[in-house]
């Protein structure tokens, strides 16, 4: 096993872990996290395709490369907008998970 | 689709110009709004929008002229080192519906909640709404005019960083948890479907997606990625199983924002799943994988139907008609792929549904929102007489409904029938049947509200406050428009045919 296919193991692994922290926690904040874990693992499985194109012989391809940096700033911006949502609702109701709110309540027909 | 025809998809085209346009034109508008600020960033909002309109409408006209898929290669880089734009006459029918109802959303909120008046203090919400507005806008266009599986990734990302904060704009503690829901769902959805893309263009080296046509075989990496893909798509469209986010959502927010979310939103993600289904994955491949997509779709329609029957309040009743309604679209998948000559059918039928709706919906929801204005609620058994109040509101959603249900005239007519005879011509009987129990459901639901609504009162309607009769006439052409798109003539009908994909394999025949 070369260490290209051991890197891509490690992106699928971390993809793994991160689904299951995603849909097992109830916590928000490990959920936010674990949806960074995932998309660590799908920029390095990126990385670990521009190498198999650098190991074909066409040089390191460049293109996955730009396309991780751009993933990476929209991960980054899907975090703050996640967290901020996050510290809003836990001010307004001091949960921090998806229970559901009282019966009723959930959709005030006043507001418009 | 030919090599030849393909080529000819590789170099900007007459009338290509007015697709980066198309996208400019919101994104100046989100920056310039947010420089003026408060009452500026209103007007220059409303500004904006008979500029997109007519934008819209050119590149329709210039698909129409053309007679053939309006291309623009940004940088005059072609794919697939540079990113392509193309426009076909989906995305221009996309793209024209997204302006009218923007524009009838926005005009909507600046005649009632989100106008600052002169001498009043600004407030943080109407900028808020403004900007989100104008970036959700940018986003739409982004989507109905990428090729790219990766700008596609941005632009679903930008979308979903548009729609999340109008869910919660009032800020309270439900509107917030439905938000986080949705974000929550839109973000997984976008970790797959960009791990999906990731294994594409490990297997192809490519992620144009006229170019990946040409390439793709029925291997594992395809059928993994396609369906990686697929499932983050299903979870943004909001298809029954992954529907769960969409009603809190819909319902909690201000009526011109539900009804952008509604009627546009879901679209997008949807117009996603018709490029990779039918452009990116050539015909007897997506067979089998189609007809679980269209099963999913007629147990949509069934459960969203019976769930918003169930409803004790109107616009949550919208937001389950809503997803009902979405399954309708993922019929049009088995039946508008490959060359058959029902394909043609389908093809309009479906973009008809999508189109149709958006119009219904954007007013059904409108509707529902000075209905809670009037009378400060929206419990349906509390509706009683309200047509004496709010005749043309009611009128209205009426329109809307009879398109839902999928009466004539009305435009949904014209897609269901279309999409029926489709069903019924290539002997696929069973979306045939469940379309039809779909619009008797529609008409269960419908006629819930409308009975109470045009029933002469006991008592005389207490009313909280009187609504701008300006919001009750967009209200009502947006209905009308519904209504309208039944009369479509037949070059009308045409132009939605242009790109329409027809390729099938070569190797498997």
């Amino acid at each position: 096993m070369n260490s290209t296919t051991l890197a891509g193991l490690c992106g699928a692994a971390l993809v793994g872990l991160g689904l299951f922290g995603f849909v097992t926690h109830p916590n928000l904040l490990r959920k936010i996290l674990a949806f960074n874990l995932m998309g660590s693992g799908v920029f390095l499985l990126f990385g670990v395709v521009a190498r198999r194109g650098a190991a074909a012989g066409i040089g390191a391809d460049p293109v996955p490369q730009a396309l991780i940096i751009t993933g990476i700033v929209v991960a980054f911006s899907a975090t703050a907008l996640a967290v901020a949502l996050l510290q809003r609702l836990f001010k307004e109701t001091g949960q921090a998970t998806l229970r559901s709110a009282p019966k009723g309540s959930s959709v005030d027909g006043a507001d418009v | 689709m030919t090599p030849s025809a393909a080529l000819s998809q590789m170099t900007t085209t007459a009338y290509g110009f007015l697709l980066p346009l198309a996208i400019v034109l919101p994104v100046a508008g989100v920056l310039f709004a947010l420089l003026l600020g408060g009452r500026g960033a209103e007007r220059f909002a409303l500004a904006v929008m008979p500029a997109g309109l007519i934008l819209s409408a050119a590149i329709a006209v210039g698909v129409w002229r053309a007679n053939g898929v309006l291309v623009y290669l940004i940088g005059a880089w072609p794919p697939p080192l540079g990113i392509a734009l193309r426009a076909d006459g989906f995305s221009a029918a996309m793209l024209v519906t997204t302006a009218l109802i923007i524009s009838g959303a926005g005009c909507f909120a600046f005649l009632g909640n989100y106008r600052t008046p002169d001498g009043a203090t600004e407030a943080r919400a109407p900028l808020a709404f403004w900007t989100l507005l104008l970036s959700l806008w940018t986003a739409l266009n982004c989507v109905f005019l990428s090729d790219d599986l990766f700008n596609l990734y941005v632009a679903l990302e930008l979308l979903t960083f548009a729609a999340v904060p109008l869910v919660c704009l009032d800020g309270r503690a439900p509107t917030l948890l439905a938000a986080m829901r949705y974000l929550l769902f839109a973000l997984l959805g976008s970790a797959l479907y960009l791990l999906g893309a990731t294994l594409i263009y490990g297997a192809y080296g490519e992620l144009d997606i006229t170019l990946l046509s040409q390439k793709v075989r029925p291997e594992p990496a395809v059928w993994v990625a396609t369906g990686l893909m697929t499932a983050g798509l299903l979870a943004k469209t909001a298809l029954f199983p992954l529907h769960l986010w969409l009603p809190p959502a819909h319902a909690g927010a201000p009526a011109p924002a539900s009804a952008m979310l509604s009627a546009l939103v879901v679209k997008a993600s949807f117009f996603l799943v018709v490029r990779l289904w039918l452009n990116l994955i050539p015909w007897p491949m997506s067979a089998a994988p189609t007809q679980i997509l269209a099963a999913l779709g007629a147990a949509a329609i069934l459960f969203g139907s019976v769930l918003a029957l169930r409803q004790e309040r109107l616009k949550l009743l919208i937001a389950y008609s809503t997803v009902a309604q979405i399954g309708y679209l993922f019929l049009m998948l088995p039946l508008a792929s490959g060359a058959h000559s029902w394909a043609v059918a389908a093809w309009t039928g479906g973009v008809l549904q999508a189109v149709s709706h958006a119009f219904a919906k954007a007013a059904m929801f409108l509707a529902a929102g000075l209905v809670a204005e009037t009378i400060g609620h929206d419990r349906i058994s509390g509706l009683h007489g309200i047509g004496r109040l709010l005749p043309m509101t009611v009128f209205a959603f009426g329109l809307g409904g009879l398109s839902l249900m999928g009466l004539p005239p009305s435009g949904g007519f014209a897609a269901k029938w279309l999409l029926l005879s489709a069903a019924v011509e290539s002997g696929q009987w069973q979306w045939a049947a469940v379309m039809l129990m779909g619009g008797l459901l529609a008409g269960g639901y419908v006629f819930r509200v409308l009975a109470p609504a045009l029933a002469a009162p006991n008592e005389p309607v207490p009313q909280r406050q009187r609504v701008a009769p300006g919001r009750e006439i967009l209200v009502l052409v947006l209905a009308l428009c519904a209504m309208l798109i039944g009369f479509a003539p037949p070059e009308l009908l045409d132009l939605l045919q242009i790109g329409r994909p027809v390729s099938t394999m070569a190797v498997l025949q």
